[in-house]
């Protein structure tokens, strides 16, 4: 009897996970269909009209009191640069760093991080969203985007800024875009200090952007190169970001 | 127009059971039926986005270096939910699992029970925003007819003799007799089912849509009151976990209840609209 019924069992069993393995086959044959997966995407740009029609453009992240501050802020990411020449600046403490701005400008130009830190700074504490659901909170100081948009007399036809930086993920290095509107907010700094301290070489030393109403991955780290650009569509796969190219993240990271 | 008639709550002769009646109207039942597929999507897919990040903080912050209120996590040997300070073990199903491939992982929810079934949070991100758009473009068409249409106000307002204990407690043993309404009572709903109903329409969803609001650093700063309304950004993001499972609750209850009550016609009612009102089985003591 045993014997009968054991096989039956295995066999019963067997129906069982068959079956609900061809249901998740069919159910990861709907999710993973690329015509639907770019249909869904499409909600990233309702996302984004959405929020710029209902937030106001100058419309601040949420600022901290020191009190606030994240004991340990999680570094994320690239948090080394492995190249010799990077090996280089953090022994001359960044001294012969230069920040370039390119692309659609009047007047190309570089900044050295003495330049920068001459410039009028803004200092701000604020909540950092990962995409991956944690925050922590930390104190930047920088210089506003703006004002090095200001110096190199940003182009009219420009419409995204591209952030080259010296990292690079999986072989592939890391930029990152945001549009003017993010560009030019008060609270977007190219942070070089955090925390009271220059920012240190796993939070993207000498350079990050800061770009508060969006999800960490945009806030590129180690950033060289300013382009300014009309469209990203030819810069690495066109996505406008490492993450968007790589793994298909939303190119609004403001959700 | 079949949606615009009325639901024969007082007809005439009344029904004593047996008839084939028009029991729900079409808004209630397109809208049923598009919940139904965006809180499936919704829950899988954001069991994937906390499997990217599996722990739960209160207040502003939270971060590997935090502590957290609840954990699922596992190593190479076994899977774990911490809640506070207590540990419950949970190899096999939530942080120590086999993949269809007989791989173990160690992430947090199970592969059958994600979308999609590998690891994937930008894929889960975009079917949970997508589907977030459905869900509350859908719940806001429904609350506004339900409102004009006198969904609320004849079916679900719950009314003054209805609010006595005596009356929630006698519903309380009904249920748990598995005694359900026969004839023209069957087209009522009962306190228990109003006040279900009434809390996922009007506190549970709304609940979730305003803390998976708090989740974007985009519109916190145009509302910052939501996430601090919340007690903070990750306040909110445990507060949209707990509210997925008491959706999830109610799930499970709503299914067993309509396999109590007779599945076919509870199905046909959702379905088409028709359900046929149950006899009285026995002589009313």
């Amino acid at each position: 009897m045993s014997q009968l019924i054991f096989p039956r069992r295995r066999f019963l069993g067997g129906l069982a996970l068959g079956a609900g393995g061809l249901a998740l086959s069919g159910c990861d044959a709907i999710v993973e269909n690329e015509s639907l997966v770019s249909a869904i995407k499409k909600a990233d740009r309702l996302t984004y009209h959405a929020q710029r029609t209902l937030v106001s453009r100058q419309a601040p992240a949420q600022e901290f009191a020191k009190s606030d501050l994240s004991p340990v802020f999680r570094a994320n990411g690239s948090t080394a640069v492995d190249t010799p020449a990077y090996q280089q600046h953090t022994r001359e403490k960044f001294a012969n760093w230069q920040l370039k701005i390119g692309g659609l400008v009047a007047k190309p130009q570089s900044f050295n991080l003495a330049q920068l830190m001459q410039m009028p700074a803004r200092e701000q504490i604020t909540r950092h969203d990962c995409v991956e659901g944690w925050s922590a909170i930390g104190q930047w100081r920088g210089t506003p985007l703006a004002l090095i948009l200001k110096a190199a007399g940003l182009s009219s036809r420009a419409r995204f800024l591209v952030f080259h930086c010296a990292d690079t993920l999986e072989g592939l290095p890391y930029y990152e875009s945001v549009d003017l509107v993010d560009a030019f907010h008060p609270q977007t700094i190219l942070a070089w200090s955090m925390n009271g301290q220059m920012l240190p070489v796993a939070h993207g030393a000498p350079l990050r952007l800061r770009v508060e109403r969006l999800l960490g991955y945009k806030h590129a780290k180690y950033v060289n190169r300013i382009e300014a650009v009309t469209s990203f569509a030819d810069i690495y796969q066109g996505n406008g970001g490492y993450w968007e190219d790589v793994s298909g993240y939303e190119y609004y990271g403001g959700i | 127009m079949e949606d615009t008639e009325t639901v024969p709550i007082l007809a005439v002769e009344a029904p004593v059971g047996g008839e084939l009646v028009k029991r729900h109207r079409l808004a209630t039942r397109f809208w049923h039926w598009t919940n139904a597929l965006s809180l499936l999507v919704l829950f899988m897919s954001g069991l994937m986005i906390f499997n990217a990040y599996p722990r739960l903080h209160w207040g502003d912050i939270g971060s590997r270096h935090d502590p957290a209120w609840l954990e699922i996590g596992g190593d190479d040997k076994r899977g774990y939910l911490k809640l506070g300070d207590s540990e419950i073990p949970t190899t096999g199903v939530l942080g120590h699992w086999r993949n269809a491939e007989g791989e173990v992982k160690t992430r947090a929810f199970p592969y059958w029970i994600t979308i999609p079934s590998r690891f994937s949070l930008p894929l889960a991100r975009s079917w949970h925003l997508a589907f977030a758009w459905i869900l509350s473009i859908a719940l806001t068409l429904y609350m506004l007819r339900s409102l004009f249409n006198g969904h609320v106000r004849k079916d679900l307002h719950i009314r003054r003799a209805e609010w006595s204990p005596r009356h929630i407690w006698h519903d309380i043993k009904d249920h748990a007799r598995l005694r359900f309404p026969t004839g023209a009572a069957a087209l009522n709903y009962n306190i228990l089912q109003k006040l279900s109903y009434i809390g996922v329409i009007f506190v549970l969803l709304p609940l979730m849509i305003a803390t998976g609001l708090c989740m974007s650093p985009g519109m916190n700063a145009g509302m910052p009151w939501l996430p601090e309304l919340f007690g903070g950004r990750q306040s909110a993001r445990s507060v949209h976990f707990i509210s997925a499972f008491l959706l999830f609750g109610f799930f499970f209850v709503h299914m067993a209840m309509v396999l109590l009550a007779g599945p076919f016609n509870e199905v046909r009612s959702i379905i088409t609209g028709w359900y046929r009102l149950p006899v009285a089985k026995e002589v009313a003591e």
